[in-house]
């Protein structure tokens, strides 16, 4: 039953990785290319790829592929989808209501404050990863990673008009 | 996909202020699962109940799910063209920058500015460069946070 297989195995996925799309790929690579052998190691980098320039949320977008091609079949990236998705919703909605009931309470909002510190920590780590001889290939990287973020950063420019911006950039220069 | 978030819900649509969304962000972000899917279950919960959960949630990941079927219904091996190469040679370093203007503001937002700092570089080169599970991380800054700000009120 490939379709319980494949939603059974994002489930997991969703359900056990923490720190959001990068820290997932790890996890979706042992699953997806080792221990279940549906697509080879290349096939995964290529899907990775499509996943990291297309619009959405990565895991999103890597358990729709990959759920695609396994067997050439919608449902099977429908499977996949939910799969991924399901563990978030319902964590999620758990942590609301546990939230709402004891926002006022004094631990919550020490939680609070401590977890902010590990969050940033997390994110700087997302990018710290990305940041590889393969993503940054010479000074004009840094370059255009370092005017995004003054952009961004100082200016407001919108994510959407910084990539369209970007996919223009490369062109014209690589 | 965060910063896009944050521009629409509070400084566009101001359903929330920036304080409370940096707090939503913290929880959301120390959730299992796609960090992205998980704010906007959470966000339509907090701004619309149950029926803007099910749109938040819907609204966050069918772009995805249609865009990717396309891309692999149409485009297999759309990534070896060489205008594509091209293009994602400066998409991903403009694409690390977004990630990392979430985290300098939170810090900013939150006090965590000149050495305060270091702690947070501390945990990222932790994770970057060593096995340590981002698990670790957010379980001991929940403890940490209930034991050095409860000491400190007393």
């Amino acid at each position: 039953m490939i379709f319980w297989q494949l939603f059974y195995t994002f489930f997991i996925i969703g359900l056990f990785s923490f720190g959001g799309g990068y820290g997932m790929l790890p996890l979706i690579q042992n699953e997806v290319v080792v221990h279940w052998n549906w697509i080879s190691i290349s096939k995964f980098a290529d899907i990775v790829a499509v996943s990291q320039v297309t619009p959405g949320p990565i895991a999103v977008n890597s358990a729709t592929y990959i759920g695609y091609t396994v067997t050439g079949s919608i449902w099977e990236s429908v499977c996949a989808t939910t799969g991924v998705c399901l563990p978030s919703l319902i964590v999620v909605i758990l942590l609301y209501v546990f939230l709402q009931k004891f926002k006022e309470s004094v631990w919550v909002k020490n939680a609070l404050k401590g977890l902010k510190i590990g969050v940033v920590g997390l994110v700087l780590a997302a990018a710290l990863v990305l940041m590889t001889p393969e993503n940054f290939v010479d000074y004009k990287s840094w370059l255009i990673c370092l005017i995004s973020f003054i952009a961004c950063y100082k200016f407001d420019v919108s994510a959407i008009t910084l990539i369209a911006m970007s996919v223009v950039i490369g062109i014209f220069l690589y | 996909m965060i910063p896009q978030i944050k521009k629409e819900i509070v400084t566009r649509l101001h359903w929330l202020d920036e304080d409370e969304f940096i707090d939503i962000l913290a929880v959301t972000q120390s959730a299992p699962g796609p960090i992205a899917v998980n704010l906007a279950v959470f966000l339509g919960l907090r701004i619309g109940g149950i029926k803007g959960l099910i749109a938040t949630t819907f609204g966050s990941v069918l772009p995805s799910f249609i865009i990717i079927l396309m891309i692999a219904l149409l485009f297999q091996g759309i990534q070896n063209e060489p205008i594509f190469v091209a293009a994602f040679k400066a998409v991903k370093p403009a694409s690390v920058a977004l990630i990392l203007v979430p985290a300098v503001s939170i810090a900013k937002r939150s006090g965590m500015t000149g050495l305060k700092f270091i702690i947070p570089l501390c945990i990222a080169s932790l994770i970057a460069f060593t096995a340590f599970s981002p698990v670790y991380v957010i379980v001991i800054s929940i403890v940490g946070g209930i034991l050095y700000y409860g000491r400190k009120k007393e």
